[in-house]
């Protein structure tokens, strides 16, 4: 599952992208140092087939639904894993252009979600340690299926921490790891088939095409346990900070959106069934039982059934979960807002059409010639 | 999805990045800036936030009409990659139900309007995502990103890859066909044949990759890629980005929409 | 010009899986001699062809190109002399643009920026696309492809032309101007081919190839007249000279020949691709462009 923009907050957005570069740059700088030339034309080449191959559908046994081929761990085994993050970004760049695949914001998180995880945990933690006794195709499944299971879990759970720190959604955080954890445990199975299948496949028909290949990586070797477990750590630390940052304020964040399921009225009319269920589910993922029950009566006071309430409503949920400095807007459904709406639209229709029919009237002026000097 | 309408539509968005318009001999760089700011200013809006989102569909309008870019084809595009996000929006309603306005007598929880805010949000974001690459061709994004300081080894790997992309997926559909025509239902489509597939491609994928790096050694490779130096900023660009920046601050400062409404509402 | 000698002395060459696809090459070739190398498939061509600029280094034996001998140390110089136009251009063509490819390698010669858009503009003008210098190789037919690979090479301004198989994928009238084109050069030409006919239209001596050794040297109009030679070597007469032969075979009631001379191992890696994209070159013509 890709991130998309429309979720996604300018800061978490901005500190993804942040690590993302950083990560390029490192594998950059790593290539560099130990460049074989004969990378260059393989890495793109190899970009494009995993492009094409994450086309390619193909039905699911027992299923009968399609399914399609992620690409992030086939891609370390083969090249390794500063090459193939590279190449992972690259494609889910092109993807992000062409296909709006997530979206230009979100593309951070996406490239680090679906690259930093099976190239510098499944490969080098997992993959790698279980290959290194010996490389039997049952070996080889085992430990596909394995280093793609923890890289899609991980990368699953970061969309839904980027989204639950991003305040867009209201999906709260047990409700949405049960969605998302189940879905990509299946996307898993089938990806770690896939990736055991075709390198079994090519070791049998070709085997000196890996062998040459792994011959060619800037230190494969190079990445230590030791630095992944403190890299981990880090990250765990300012996870663990930025949580309890959310967790430490009044109505914010994580905090507020188990609550706006607990202790909040709502309308008769909304009592679906659905909605009962999932309170249900809510209840028994409930992660920080701490949380529960609290400013019942602060969120009672939002209740608001006029144009008066609104500026309330604004200023109770006062930006703090976006964590920047924007000027709060009006968002003005009440009349004035619809008719400034309305009118807006016309304006910009207006424009828009303007601006075509100015064009088609420069173009007749030229005879029809439509390659203006400009 | 179907390979064939994929392929199709890279080579339309493709085709579309060379055209000659005011827009697309910008350069690089400016539309690239351009568009990240505008995502940013919009994502920053808060999660209620629908009224204050309306002016951005300024920027669309004019991109699409000055840079003749065809809209049902990108409005298109952009509902066919909604599904994530409408999937994960549409839970709002459900479970943020308190009641923030009051339309026309009926009453609106806040969940519809963070839904819908949603809504508008990936509409201009896709949008402005999707007109960048129609508007700017591919390899000129590339040199912007380089000239922006990304990693050059970065750089030659997009640049590398969107020129076999081409390539490799017309290769991809011939054997996709070859196994499509002689497969009934879904029997011949299963996972086997496809790592089959898969692993035949990628070994011509390795055998090309050799051939291509014999190519590059015969013309004089020695293990960087010189770039051609083109500098194309102008005048236009500078104007550009500024008034880009100055209406993207007085939109996201200033609630047009609100005063626009209520001027109106004054006339009645 | 200098002295562009091609000598190769008694040149060996095995494959690291252990096939010997050289067997004793030996032949010299002087300053603006064209000549066609022509072998059924699997007989050396293409190995020979990856001996010329040093991308294969023989197993024994001598070659000399210019006034330098070929090993490991010279072959980055020898590559300034021979310029090698590959058989399947989507291979040769790996830079954004057509401007940039022609310029590839100029600028690893290390030209000044100016000299380079020179020789790129020159290179685009002989072979007629110099309106194609912004288009990205995928938006180009078969036939410009070819024509823009032939001027990335150029743009080295090479001594000697190596051209594997350069009329293969070319509808008849890209190929008649390939034809043209090769002719007006003055460079020391090498063209493999299959195409017997655009050999003898553009080649004066020819060399024939079979098991990895020269088995025939001499002129065209020697070789490619001599039915007898040419099927020995699992070749046959240019379709051009065969109309009467054809005649009479119809009479006879026998057209088709003899299959089993289809080696198992011939359809070799480098040419299956180029096969199989001929097939759908005219499917994707339309579709590009």
């Amino acid at each position: 599952m890709h991130m998309s923009d429309a979720l996604l907050s300018p800061a978490v957005g901005a500190t993804f992208w942040a690590g993302t570069l950083g990560t390029i740059a490192y594998c950059s700088k790593k290539m560099k140092e130990n460049l074989d030339e004969k990378m260059i034309p393989l890495m793109g080449v190899t970009g494009a087939f995993i492009f094409a191959a994450q086309m390619v559908n193909f039905t699911i046994p027992g299923t009968g639904s399609s399914g399609h081929l992620g690409g992030g761990m086939i891609l370390a085994i083969i090249l390794g894993p500063y090459a193939a993050f590279i190449v992972m970004a690259s494609v889910l760049t092109i993807q992000a252009l062409f296909f709006a695949d997530g979206g230009l914001l979100a593309l951070g998180c996406n490239i680090w979600n679906l690259g930093i995880y099976p190239c510098f945990i499944g490969y080098p933690l997992i993959y790698k340690p279980i290959v290194q006794k010996g490389m039997s195709p049952k070996k080889i499944l085992v430990a596909s299926l394995l280093s793609v299971f923890v890289g899609l879990q991980l990368g699953a759970f970061s969309v839904v921490l980027e989204t639950l720190f991003s305040g867009r959604s209201e999906l709260p955080f047990g409700t949405f790891v049960l969605l998302m954890q189940p879905i990509h445990l299946a996307i898993g199975v089938v990806e770690g088939f896939i990736t055991a299948g075709v390198i079994n496949y090519v070791k049998a028909a070709r085997p000196e095409i890996l062998e040459s290949i792994a011959e060619m990586r800037p230190l494969s070797s190079g990445i230590k346990v030791k630095k992944v477990v403190l890299a981990l750590l880090a990250i765990a630390i300012i996870i663990g900070g930025i949580v309890s940052w959310f967790a430490s304020s009044n109505p914010d964040g994580l905090e507020w959106s188990i609550e706006r399921v607990y202790g909040k009225p709502e309308l008769p009319e909304h009592e679906t069934g659905i909605v009962a269920l999932l309170r249900a589910v809510q209840e028994r993922t409930a992660f920080l039982p701490d949380y529960t029950f609290k400013k019942k009566e602060t969120l009672k006071e939002q209740e608001t059934t006029g144009k008066e309430e609104v500026a309330s409503a604004k200023g109770e949920e006062a930006p703090r979960s976006d964590a920047n400095a924007w000027p709060n807007v009006e968002a003005g459904t009440s009349v004035s807002g619809i008719l400034g709406s309305a009118m807006m639209l016309s304006l910009i229709f207006l424009i828009g059409y303007g601006i075509k029919a100015i064009k088609k009237k420069g173009a007749k002026r030229r005879n029809g010639i439509s390659h203006p000097a400009g | 999805m179907d390979f064939d309408k994929e392929y199709f539509n890279l080579g339309v968005l493709d085709t579309l990045s060379y055209k000659n318009t005011l827009i697309h001999r910008l350069d690089a760089r400016t539309k690239v800036i351009a568009t990240f700011a505008f995502i940013v200013t919009v994502v920053s809006f808060p999660k209620y936030e629908i009224a204050g989102l309306i002016p951005f569909f300024l920027f669309p309008a004019v991109i699409f009409s000055l840079g003749d870019i065809p809209f049902w084809f990108i409005l298109k595009k952009v509902l066919v990659v909604s599904v994530f996000a409408v999937f994960i929006g549409i839970f709002n309603p459900l479970f943020d139900t308190h009641v923030m306005y009051d339309f026309l007598g009926i009453p609106v929880s806040g969940g519809w309007v963070s839904f819908f805010s949603i809504l508008l949000k990936f509409f201009l974001t896709m949008c402005s995502a999707l007109l960048l690459i129609s508007t700017t061709s591919f390899p000129g994004i590339c040199h912007a990103l380089r000239k922006l300081g990304i990693p050059e080894i970065f750089i030659s790997q997009l640049l590398f890859l969107y020129r076999y992309i081409f390539v490799l997926m017309e290769e991809t559909l011939r054997m996709v066909r070859a196994r499509d025509l002689r497969s009934f239902g879904k029997r011949g489509q299963g996972m086997s044949i496809f790592i089959n597939l898969l692993g035949t491609l990628f070994i011509k994928t390795i055998e090309r990759a050799e051939r291509i790096y014999h190519a590059m050694l015969s013309r004089g490779f020695s293990g960087t890629i010189h770039f051609v130096k083109r500098d194309s900023l102008r005048k236009g660009d500078f104007l550009c980005l500024s008034i880009t920046g100055v209406v993207l601050y007085i939109f996201r400062t200033y609630g047009i929409v609100s005063l626009i409404g209520k001027q109106a509402e004054r006339m009645f | 010009m200098t002295h562009h000698i091609i000598d190769f002395k008694d040149v060996f060459f095995r494959y690291p899986d252990g096939t010997e696809a050289l067997k004793g090459v030996s032949f010299r070739i002087t300053h603006g001699e064209s000549i066609g190398l022509v072998g059924a498939n699997g007989a050396g061509k293409s190995t020979l062809l990856l001996q010329m600029n040093g991308y294969l280094l023989p197993s024994s034996g001598f070659i000399n190109i210019g006034d330098l001998e070929l090993t490991k140390k010279t072959r980055q110089d020898i590559r300034k002399k021979v310029g090698v136009v590959f058989q399947n251009p989507d291979d040769q063509l790996f830079m954004p643009t057509v401007y940039e490819d022609v310029a590839f390698g100029p600028l690893n010669l290390g030209m000044s920026a100016e000299r380079v858009i020179d020789r790129v503009n020159s290179s685009l003008q002989t072979v007629g696309c110099l309106d194609l210098r912004e288009k990205p190789p995928h938006h180009l037919s078969g036939g410009q492809k070819r024509a823009v690979a032939i001027a990335t090479v150029l743009a080295m301004e090479p001594d000697i032309l190596v051209m594997d198989e350069p009329s293969s994928d070319l509808d008849p009238k890209s190929r008649r101007y390939l034809m043209r084109l090769l002719k007006g050069f003055k460079h020391t030409k090498i063209i493999a081919s299959h195409d017997l006919d655009f050999i003898l239209e553009v080649c004066e001596r020819c060399l024939v190839i079979k098991d990895g050794r020269i088995v025939a040297d001499g002129t065209v109009s020697d070789i490619l007249t001599n039915q007898s030679l040419l099927e020995e070597n699992n070749l046959e007469l240019p379709l051009s000279l065969q109309k009467t032969h054809i005649m009479d075979a119809s009479a006879k009631g026998g057209l088709l020949p003899d299959p089993s001379h289809l080696h198992a191992d011939s359809i070799n890696r480098e040419t299956g691709m180029a096969t199989a994209a001929s097939e759908t070159c005219g499917v994707m013509e339309g579709t590009l462009k």
